[in-house]
């Protein structure tokens, strides 16, 4: 029988706060154990939750970013659990009146037809300890405990492996874009719950639902659901019915493996969180927020195609990372030339970043300069070599490029009277390649280029060298 | 000079004047306080030595010129509040051995007010209770009607003060833990507006009906510490950001009038008259009345009809709320840990050894409340209740300016009696959990003894923010000490 997958997703994206949800203690990754503690985080008796109000206007942004309706009146609640890696033996999250509802995030399709997931709701939560295991006994670390997370929740609108991680893939990038996280996968910024059920194709009513929990690498995620879907249709062609349990993958083993089923499930005893209150967020307050939301990266893809007459490739690759995308911008205004631009930022400006290993928002390089830059190469005041060879300094120290060609005197020449005399220079010392390059090795006018490029010092341009060549030498 | 008889304005006084230092009277206070830890057992813990410490810097600070609202008044503090360094056990075997490392916002401002710790009062275990007999380290007598209870949950913060072992004393009130054991003890309790006091640093009973408030000789005593520890808090969310005015200026301009509540309409709800209230308790709140006509009040008969429903909403609201914050006593952190190797049994066993008989049964009330199934039936309809509960106190506060009332139907009874009787104790409470339901403020006021010397008190009750009413009016209805 024909199968049609149904996937659902449940991401919680941890928020860039510089503080925890509900105490002054800081968020950052890979401190020693237990070093951003407080009694607040830590369970104390006595110790209450105070609103880290930059934590609700992150989840309104992401909210906005992803075309939710944003709740007037939102509360938080209590879920009740046992469990050392929480401190207060409850979470703080959101049950029913979450921040954030509806929306959607736009993806390519498996039949490459472009179509939305929706967004069911996103919600404001705590993160918990983290736990470690060792012989005899096992440690928890609270630096994690407090650190707000978003949980975004589609709809069952995904219908396979490669839809899930395209969505997961286009979230990442809107979230990265609207500024609210770092999704950094590997400090596990970025975790996601799926559920996953499968029904005979042109069946309406859902399967029977698996949970695969906490899982955060797409291609854990992506291996994890082709390994569920293909355990799922066996059990369905060999006529066995499947339970609603939750599963964890094993990402060494390859496989998923029962947790817990729905008989044995918890009850969380959900009831308004009383140690706060509810969040009233006016329009006027959410109009201020909106106001400072980037344009979403779909959008902005189909406009910079338009603007600058890029190829769809470029403005795929640029509008991926919003720092990118703004150099480029800003560079291809100030000088004039979008291709030259998008050249330059996805293949230089990249590989600067990949061998320097330095963020470009951390490196000196300014939009400016590297406008300024390309303005010089475009109206061949200095030769791509030149420009090529300046780029590091820019990226590392920064500077006017236009001054550091005038002092260093690294303008193109152009004077063909000055090339001709280093022209005949060259043929005149090198009889024998002369000889050759006539007898038909192409390959010898190379190294009569490089011969004049080298006594004019790097300044000369290369073309206009090589029509001088080849003209004498015809 | 018998300086733990002293009220908290006559030892200021004293200090101001160079009559004593603050060292002579925590020495004074301290001594008495030791002497009854035998008989009355106020104390859970006494701190002489940082009291003393305390005192003699504050002996060094006034000497040098400098004043504070409280500097060198010895004050009590319930065992529910975390006094940085200090056990804080809220009178529970799972909390003992867990020293607190944090100041409570009620500590942290008594402090900057120059107040001295004297040590911590015992109370129902997690101020479960409302006869300090659920205390882990075994019950407070009351030190005015000997033999009997002193009241509860803040029973011992009412013995220390009553019983002249503390001047005065801070207590906790979910549901009358203040005011009743004020009135068991012949005391001025006052439960605060909800959100008035900051409830940071307080080991959390049910968190949306618990206040902070004093316990004291004197309506001005009480008042003085209500300015101290009044006015939002960052650290606490549900504090509210309402100006705190001088509270002993209630009553300034009233003072010395032969008609100092002439224009004050005080309603009699009608419902707090019914049966079970004792004749005697009945005769010294008529009396109250009369007093308060005489001094040109209006009486007028008001209705709180849902009062019936306030025990049961109360029992599902506060148990609910129990349940998930008497949680992280898992022993994984602090206090009590009964060593198991696997993680859940060691809950079971920490948590049944760490627990009392009441503890159990409240977290067992509430986990069930709060079911998947009765979550519906039982929490969720206590809210809409609580809800009219609400309405029916701002209904009443509309034809009148406050409430007076009894605070509890009788006097405080034997030590032991009804002690296995939860339905009975839990009864007791229905004059004063409807104001924790509401949020509005309400104040213990010393209306007399019975004829067997039980001190009996009268329940004046404000809305929100109505504190400095319920000063003036309560200032004019004082009988002499």
């Amino acid at each position: 029988m024909d199968y049609e997958v149904v996937i659902g997703l449940e991401t919680h994206v941890q928020l860039k706060t510089r503080t925890k949800m509900f105490c002054g203690c800081g968020t950052s990754f890979g401190a020693p154990p237990n070093s951003h503690v407080c009694p607040v985080c830590l369970g104390y008796p006595g110790a209450l939750p105070s609103m880290n109000r930059e934590a609700i206007r992150y989840t309104v942004m992401a909210g906005l970013m992803l075309g939710c309706r944003i709740a007037g009146y939102a509360k938080f609640d209590r879920k009740n659990y046992f469990y050392p890696d929480s401190s207060k033996d409850y979470q703080i999250t959101q049950l029913d009146q979450p921040l954030c509802l509806g929306g959607g995030v736009e993806i390519s399709g498996e039949d490459g037809v472009r179509r939305t997931i929706r967004i069911h709701h996103i919600h404001l939560e705590e993160d918990v300890g983290k736990l470690t295991h060792r012989a005899g006994c096992s440690g928890v670390d609270f630096n994690r405990a407090g650190v707000p997370l978003m949980e975004i929740v589609s709809e069952p609108d995904l219908r396979s492996a490669d839809e899930a991680i395209a969505y997961l893939t286009a979230l990442r990038e809107m979230m990265i874009y609207a500024g609210v996280s770092e999704c950094n996968l590997e400090e596990g910024n970025m975790r996601s719950d799926v559920n996953i059920s499968i029904r005979p194709r042109g069946q309406q009513a859902y399967g029977t639902k698996i949970e695969i929990k906490n899982m955060n690498t797409f291609s854990g995620i992506h291996a994890a659901l082709l390994f569920e879907i293909e355990r799922q249709k066996s059990a369905a062609a060999a006529g066995q019915p499947l339970r609603q349990e939750t599963r964890r993958w094993d990402p060494e083993l390859g496989e998923t493996f029962v947790m817990r089923t729905k008989e044995n499930a918890d009850d969380y005893r959900y009831f308004p969180e009383p140690d706060l209150m509810p969040i009233a967020l006016s329009p006027e307050q959410v109009a201020a927020w909106a106001a400072d939301l980037p344009e979403a990266p779909a959008k902005r893809r189909t406009r910079m195609i338009a603007e600058y007459g890029i190829p769809e490739y470029d403005a795929g690759v640029l509008s991926a990372d919003r720092a990118l995308a703004d150099l480029f911008e800003a560079a291809a205004k100030r000088c004039g030339n979008g291709k030259l631009a998008s050249n330059w930022v996805m293949a230089e400006v990249l590989a600067l970043t990949a061998k320097t290993s330095v963020a470009l928002t951390d490196s000196a390089l300014t939009a400016e300069a590297l406008g300024d830059l390309l303005k010089l190469l475009a109206d061949k005041t200095i030769n791509g070599p030149t420009a090529k060879a300046l780029l590091p300094e820019l990226f590392e120290k920064g500077g006017d490029p236009a001054a550091i060609v005038r002092e260093r005197g690294l303008g193109q020449v152009s004077d063909a009277d000055a090339i001709e005399a280093f022209v005949d220079a060259a043929l005149a010392a090198n009889p024998k390649v002369v000889a050759d390059f006539k007898a038909g090795k192409q390959a010898a006018l190379g190294f009569l280029v490089g011969q004049v490029m080298k006594q004019s010092k790097g300044k000369a341009s290369p073309q206009l060298v090589q029509e001088m060549l080849r003209s004498r030498l015809a | 000079m018998e300086f733990a008889k002293m009220t908290v304005t006559e030892a200021l006084r004293g200090m101001r004047a160079g009559a004593f230092t603050s060292v002579e009277l925590t020495q004074g206070v301290l001594q008495a306080a030791q002497a009854a830890q035998n008989t009355i057992h106020a104390y859970v813990t006494l701190d002489a030595e940082g009291a003393l410490a305390q005192a003699a810097e504050a002996d060094r600070m006034r000497a040098a010129g400098q004043e504070l609202p409280l500097l060198g008044v010895p004050i009590a503090v319930k065992d529910n509040m975390n006094v940085k360094g200090q056990p804080c056990t809220a009178s529970s075997h799972i909390l003992e051995g867990y020293v607190a490392p944090y100041d409570a916002t009620v500590i942290a401002q008594l402090r900057a007010a120059g107040a001295v710790f004297l040590g911590r009062t015992n109370m129902d275990e997690f101020a479960l209770g409302s006869t300090t007999q659920t205390s882990y380290f075994g019950p407070t007598e009351n030190p005015v009607a000997r033999g009997c209870i002193p009241g509860g949950s803040s029973g011992g913060s009412a013995a220390a003060v009553g019983g002249d072992l503390a001047l005065c004393a801070l207590g906790t009130d979910t549901g009358g833990s203040i005011r009743q054991p004020a009135s068991h003890c012949g005391l001025v309790g006052v439960k605060p507006t909800y959100g008035r006091v900051s409830r940071y640093g307080i080991v959390a009973c049910a968190s949306s009906l618990d206040q902070v408030g004093p316990m004291t000789k004197t309506v001005e005593d009480a008042a003085l510490l209500m300015n101290v520890i009044s006015g939002q808090d960052a650290m606490d969310a549900t504090s509210l950001d309402e100006p705190v005015p001088d509270y002993t200026q209630a009553w300034i301009e009233s003072e010395g009038s032969e008609k100092p509540l002439a224009g004050i309409t005080l309603g009699i709800p009608k419902e707090y008259f019914g049966e079970g209230l004792d004749p005697e308790v009945h005769t010294r709140i008529e009396e109250a009345k009369m007093r308060a006509e005489r001094l040109g009040a209006t009486l007028r008969p008001v209705s709180l009809p849902n009062t019936a429903y306030g025990i049961p909403t109360y029992y599902i609201c506060m148990t609910a709320e129990i349940s998930a914050n008497l949680a992280r006593f898992d022993g994984v952190r602090y206090g009590l840990r009964v060593p198991c190797d696997d993680v859940i049994e060691q809950y079971k066993r920490t948590r049944a050894e760490g627990f009392g008989a009441e503890v159990k049964r409240r977290i067992l009330l509430g986990t069930f409340v709060l079911s998947s199934g009765f979550y519906d039936a039982y929490y969720n309809r206590a809210q809409k209740v609580r809800t009219l509960i609400r309405r029916d106190f701002e209904a009443a506060f509309a034809q009148c300016d406050l409430l007076l009332a009894p605070v509890t139907p009788e006097p405080a009874w034997p030590l032991g009696v009804y002690q296995n009787d939860p339905i009975r104790n839990y009864l007791s409470d229905v004059l004063t959990v409807g104001v924790n339901l509401a949020g509005c403020c309400a104040l213990s006021l010393p209306a007399g003894k019975t004829a067997a010397g039980k001190p009996v008190g009268v329940q004046l009750i404000g809305p929100n923010f109505g504190e400095m009413m319920l000063f003036r009016v309560a200032k004019a209805l004082e009988l002499p000490r």
